[in-house]
């Protein structure tokens, strides 16, 4: 039976209409109309009437529905074009399973044979220039229309001079079996190099080096004997082959992240002046870093040994965080990924200690320019301005359909992210601190438990993604890579847990993420010392799954617990009652091994300690020289024409302007109001500081500042810090930056100085030098020097890192060209704040506020949007006192506390101007700010530096310095003296004061005179400054 | 000790605006008791025990075939009978967001003519976006309904995909004009391409509201996204719930 479904009227069909849109912005104005048609194929459900048919698919005032019978006739007889899109065998379905769902609750019974399927109609009329080249455009419009990974797109074009045919009345829904039985790889007796291939060709991306480790627990004359007396035999079973690969995997065991690094450091000249051994940088530079800090911090409940980082939030609430990054799987399927990518880490806060619930997600998404020409774009790459749709997409349904407000995040444009994307999906949760009486951070497995797996199905989708994410991208990655979140089966199974938890119905629990049974069975298995699988009792989507295929299976929304026996009939008959699969699929033990049964048969049997501690460590070298050709700075042409003044003439006031213009337009700096108004953060009613608030709700935020528990007014901040092009110079600077962009923000927006905790996300180019990756130990050097930045901020800020993750292929390799990203390093800070109706926002409040500038500008414009906008190298990176910065802060925030400061805003991209712009367009106030050498703080003399380079640096730096460390805050007069006083022997200036007029006007004071140097009115202002906006959802 | 108002809120199966909405009720007096769609279905009675009947936003069954469609199919088959009694001893229902969707689909909004029938729809916003943003309202003093009582403007979240009200060729925006079941429309600006600007009605008896805005994100001053640059009343977000207990302590 084949059901279409479509709107009465084109005009009540929005989402037609912006197809229309969507597709006339890529390939031209070429549409006159289109509409969309669902359709739903049904077989084998006899008893479905037309009465029931339409009571549950229809909405009776907006649409029609035609039962074995086209639609499109009523509503788009005039089409040219039909494509139909449908998911392709063995991809999640949610829409089909809520149907079933829906007529299984209305009929008595629905056979398991049934078949219900979805598929997407879009039909179109083409302009009539244009009707003569349906079949040359029909490709490329079902391009744009279906990711060819997960979904098939055939077409019907009208008066075709082919025959055209009707769409199916089923798709095909028979994944391909896999070869049933259980392979054995007689891994004894290969040579080196045909361990190699093997590695290779099974996608187990594991080194020589590992699968000779592999080899000697084989060979071991102990495991021999045991292997024989339990029927094994001595060769690997496919099944522990592939679990070894999954547990050793980069992505599960940060082996680079562990490994022995010999560092060395050059200078310019190539000369070695530094020469150090460390071992594991997680340990040096991240959990030490923690430990350090710990002795002060008695708020550090669990770190580094959870699914997230938890801390307290006050005497009865624990929070906890964790940001993941999902760039492979979205770089293949933009919206699949970024949706799992959100699902998934929920996941790892419901798996924190004995389940949090989440209480907010945030994003940060990496792309190359939207508006990047086609051509650059070598296939198979998507299209960044496509992927950027696609991730947001998947950001939107993964987020808003879980009931999690999407707080706080960024977009980030750099054309190095052209060969993969990154995103970084994070999530808080709240967890009470004790559960029935005992602590909820602590899990305890006891032998003779039951291991439960709950929630969805196992499927052929996602297998090998831990081993996938942990290589780069290539033409060849596979598709089974890829999932499909459905947001709503995890919300039944997350009220489900809490609901389990609440009630002791428990005693552990992990998510199913990467590596599937096998690694939250594994890793669980840990607490107790053993676990037993039985894979012919996990639920299949479908059959035919290998059994190796069953336990690394990535299928989403579940998790796996640990349930005592006692507790196991009640938990089962809850989760029955909530509609929540749950399925008893083994048993903890404590014999020290991981055995996996098929039926009877055991097929896979490995020492527990062999699996988790047996990978050898790698040993690495780093090579640091500093980049060359940094220095050169600006000339004096270049600068006459781009900016209009030279070293020694006086600043161009139109040209200025446009500077200042240009980067308010950038995509980096520009508001993505469209983008983000689409994301819920209201819902759960905790929002205080929202993505956009001021006079007109469109003013940019520091951070977002939510309130987790209605009978409290204690918050939580959450903001980020990520500076890539910082990476060029040095990464050690760029840790700095951006540690300091994440802490500053939390104390722009009022949160507490020392209840602060930091999550560290590494996105790194493959730091192994291979024939592909000549500069491999030049990336490892980087990564050192980064994790040696990450740690000297910390350490000043004491600001402890709770809870990491790194990601180390992120490289595409097209063809000989290999594109990598810049180095990047994203802080996440959690925080918080006493009192959220103490938070500050960064709009100016009302006319006659005082403007000071609190923190140094020091010389250096290298990295910045300046450099980007300009398209010149601007030479160093500004210098950066910590210390200076750390007693500032605590500064400013007792003042705060104090309720001396009217708005506050961190300086950052495009530095001081576009701050100042910001902050004026929240109050639709103007301002006048007048600059002066003595703002400027240098190693030299500020007559040194105007003697060497000029006013025209210093007013640069100025205007559009991004160096760390730095705010924007207004103050009210009658508070100027009490704040004065309060920042006396700081760097606190005043830079002038908020007017009724509608432009900014800055000035110039020098040598006792004032000048001109640039006026801009609010409207031009937010016309630049919201452009991108507009456009990007056009 | 007195009786007490009871609020019985829907839970289960993607709705998720349970945990603020039951905040805002508790705030302003009603024992609140958030019931899970498979208890209810269980035990259906249990509705009867209550006052208030709350249906919270979310994406009910995931939005799949149409916003709210099969949670208003299911409520339909099994516990119409006893919603409308519910409605005819007396009780409030109040639907927002997602709970007003599945209101109008269940046909017991605004039933104009009494057979619960489908009669209005919430379709895809107008621009075809989500969107997240607080927006005025303004109230319709002529509807007599409880919920609104002496409520003239206020400010309130949207966040909806699927908020653009619509009428169909029975019951148009003119007999929704004509009876005075539209409770509150959207003041300025037209958010989502809503009929008449039209963001929540009422059924006849004027004790089923369905609202897109959420009342119930509105809890302290401090969600108001104004609220560092103006004072905002005290409990301006939960006045309609308060008139929704006062209301109800009437009918204990």
């Amino acid at each position: 039976m084949r059901i279409e479904r479509s709107s009465i009227s084109l005009e009540l069909d929005s989402r037609g209409k912006r197809v229309l849109k969507t597709v006339n912005h890529a390939l031209g104005t070429i549409l006159e109309a289109c509409t969309g048609i669902d359709v739903y194929l049904i077989e084998g459900i006899p008893e479905l009437t037309t009465e029931l048919i339409e009571e549950i698919f229809l909405d009776s005032v907006a649409q029609r529905v035609c039962i074995d019978r086209e639609a499109v006739g009523d509503i788009l007889p005039q089409w040219d074009l039909r494509i139909e899109v449908a998911y392709k065998p063995g991809v999640t379905d949610p829409e089909a399973l809520t149907a079933r769902e829906a007529i299984e609750l209305s009929l008595e019974h629905v056979d398991t044979k049934a078949v219900i399927q979805t598929a997407r109609q879009y039909v179109f009329r083409f302009c009539r220039d244009e009707a003569g080249k349906v079949e040359q455009w029909a490709p490329r419009i079902a391009g744009l229309l279906h990711n060819s990974l997960v979904e098939v797109a055939t077409w019907m074009v009208r008066n075709s001079s082919h025959k055209s045919t009707a769409f199916p009345s089923l798709y095909p829904s028979q994944v391909a079996p896999s070869r049933g039985e259980v392979e054995r790889i007689p891994l004894q007796d290969l040579s080196g190099e045909e361990l190699e291939v093997l590695s290779r060709k099974r996608l187990l991306a594991l080194s020589r080096e590992e699968m000779e480790a592999i080899q000697a627990y084989y060979r071991d004359p102990k495991v021999r004997k045991e292997r024989e007396r339990l029927g094994l035999g001595s060769s690997a079973t496919d099944v522990e082959l592939e679990m070894i690969a999954q547990t050793w995997s980069e992505h599960c065991k940060h082996k680079i992240f562990a490994a022995q690094i010999q560092y060395r450091e050059r200078n310019i000249d190539g000369n070695l002046i530094k020469e150090e051994r460390i071992n594991s940088l997680f340990q040096t530079y991240i959990k030490d870093t923690t430990r350090w800090i710990s002795q002060n911090r008695k708020d550090l409940r669990s770190v580094f040994h959870d699914n997230s980082g938890v801390v307290d939030f006050d005497e009865e609430y624990l929070v906890c965080m964790k940001v993941e990054t999902h760039n492979s799987p979205s770089a293949l399927d933009p919206y699949g990924g970024a949706i799992t990518g959100i699902v998934g880490v929920n996941r790892d806060i419901l798996g924190t200690g004995l389940g949090a619930r989440p209480i907010f997600n945030t994003n940060v998404l990496c792309f190359d320019y939207p508006d990047t020409p086609s051509e650059e774009i070598p296939p198979p790459l998507i299209h960044p301005r496509r992927l950027l749709l696609g991730v947001h997409r998947g950001i939107l349904d993964g987020g808003n359909q879980s009931g999690i407000p999407t707080v706080g995040g960024a977009f980030l444009f750099d054309e190095s992210y052209r060969g993969k994307p990154l995103v970084f999906c994070g999530t808080g949760g709240i967890l009470p601190r004790n559960i029935l009486g005992k602590p909820s951070w602590e899990k305890r497995i006891d032998p003779g438990d039951l291991a439960v797996m709950a929630g969805g199905r196992i499927g052929k989708d996602g297998i090998h993604g831990a081993t996938f994410s942990s290589a780069a991208l290539e033409e060849t990655s596979p598709s089974s890579a890829v999932q499909i979140g459905d947001p709503i089966t995890q919300k039944k199974l997350s009220d489900f847990l809490l609901e389990a938890r609440d009630r002791g119905l428990f005693k552990a629990l992990t998510d199913n993420g990467a590596g599937g049974l096998s690694s939250s069975l594994g890793e669980m298995a840990q607490l107790c010392g053993g676990v037993r699988i039985f894979l012919d009792r996990c639920p299949l989507k479908y059959p035919g799954l290998a059994p190796w295929e069953i336990l690394l299976s990535e299928s989403q929304e579940r998790m796996s617990f640990a349930v005592g026996k006692d507790q196991i009939e009640e938990f089962l008959a809850l989760a029955k009652e909530r509609g929540v699969e749950a399925t008893v699929v083994g048993e903890f033990t404590h014999t020290g091994l991981v055995e996996v049964y098929d039926g009877p048969h055991l097929v896979g049997c490995l020492d527990l300690t062999f699996l988790h501690d047996g990978v050898p460590r790698m040993k690495l070298v780093a090579e640091w020289v500093p980049p060359r050709g940094q220095q050169q700075g600006l000339e004096d042409s270049t600068a006459e024409h781009t900016i209009g003044f030279s070293a020694q003439t006086l600043p161009n006031y139109d040209r200025l302007k446009e500077v200042l213009l240009k980067l308010l337009q950038d995509p980096n700096i520009a508001s993505k109001e469209s983008l983000v108004r689409q994301y819920d953060h209201e819902v759960q009613g905790s929002s205080i500081v929202k993505p956009f608030m001021g006079v007109a709700f469109d003013a940019p935020m520091d951070g977002a500042v939510i309130r987790p528990r209605y009978d409290s007014y204690r918050g939580i901040t959450v903001t980020h810090g990520i500076k890539p092009r910082y990476s060029d110079l040095d990464p050690y600077a760029m840790a700095l930056a951006v540690v300091d962009e994440a802490y500053r923000s939390h104390i722009a927006l009022g949160g507490n100085p020392n209840l602060a905790s930091a999550l560290d996300n590494f996105c790194w180019p493959d730091p192994i030098p291979s024939p592909q990756n000549p500069d491999g130990s030049f990336k490892l050097a980087q990564l050192v020097r980064a994790c040696k930045g990450l740690q000297e901020a910390c350490l000043a800020y004491e600001l402890p890192l709770i809870s990491g993750k790194d990601s180390m292929k992120n490289d595409a390799l097209i063809g000989e060209k290999k594109l990598s990203v810049r180095p990047t390093l994203l802080v996440t800070v959690m925080g918080i704040i006493e009192d959220v109706r103490k938070a500050i926002t960064t709009d100016f409040k009302r006319e006659g506020d005082l403007i000071y500038l609190l923190g140094r500008t020091t010389e250096g414009l290298g990295g910045t949007y300046l450099e980007h906008v300009l398209g010149k190298k601007l030479g160093d990176l500004p210098y950066f006192d910590l210390k200076e910065a750390r007693t500032l802060y605590l500064r400013l925030h007792e003042v705060m506390v104090q309720g001396l400061v009217s708005s506050c805003h961190d300086i950052s991209d495009g530095g001081l101007a576009v701050a100042v712009c910001e902050s004026s367009l929240g109050g639709r106030l103007g301002a006048t700010i007048t600059l002066r050498p003595d703002l400027m703080r240098s190693q030299r003399s500020i007559r040194a530096i105007e003697e060497a380079v000029g006013t025209r640096e210093i007013l640069l730096n100025l205007l559009f310095g991004e160096g760390p460390g730095r705010f924007v805050v207004s103050v009210a007069k009658k508070d100027r003296e009490a704040f004065e006083n309060a920042f006396k022997g700081y760097p606190c200036y005043s830079l002038g004061t908020v007017t009724r007029e509608s432009t900014l006007q800055f000035l110039w004071e020098a040598n006792g005179s004032v000048m001109d140097l640039l006026e801009v009115s609010l409207k031009e202002v937010e016309e630049a400054w919201k452009s991108f906006s507009k456009e990007i959802i056009a | 000790m007195g009786k007490q108002v009871r609020a019985l809120l829907l839970t289960g199966y993607g709705i998720n605006a349970e945990r603020e909405l039951a905040e805002a009720f508790r705030q302003v007096g009603c024992i609140v008791e958030a019931v899970h769609l498979g208890e209810l279905l269980h035990s259906p009675d249990r509705i009867l025990d209550a006052q208030i009947l709350g249906v919270p936003g979310g994406f009910s069954f995931g939005d799949h075939l149409g916003s709210g469609k099969v949670l208003a199919h299911i409520l339909k088959q099994k516990l119409k009978d006893r919603i409308t009694r519910f409605v005819q001893e007396g009780g409030l229902v109040l639907g927002i967001c997602n709970g007003f969707q599945i209101l109008v689909k269940m046909g017991i909004l605004p039933n104009v003519d009494g057979t619960c029938r489908q009669e209005v729809s919430l379709i895809h916003n107008e621009h075809g976006m989500f969107v997240d943003r607080w927006v005025k309202v303004s109230f319709n003093s002529s509807n007599p309904s409880p919920w609104i009582r002496d409520l003239t403007e206020e400010w309130y979240p949207i966040r909806h995909g699927e908020g653009r009200f619509i009428t169909g060729t029975k019951v148009t925006g003119e007999t929704l004009q004509a009876l005075n079941l539209i409770a509150l429309s959207y003041a300025d600006e037209n958010p989502n391409g809503s009929e008449l600007g039209i963001a929540g009605i009422t059924d006849r008896t004027g004790r089923i509201l369905g609202m897109m805005p959420h009342p119930e994100a509105f809890l302290i001053p401090e969600n108001h996204p104004w609220w560092p640059r103006k004072k905002i009343p005290k409990d301006a977000g939960l006045l309609i719930f308060r008139n929704g207990y006062e209301h109800a302590r009437g009918i204990l």
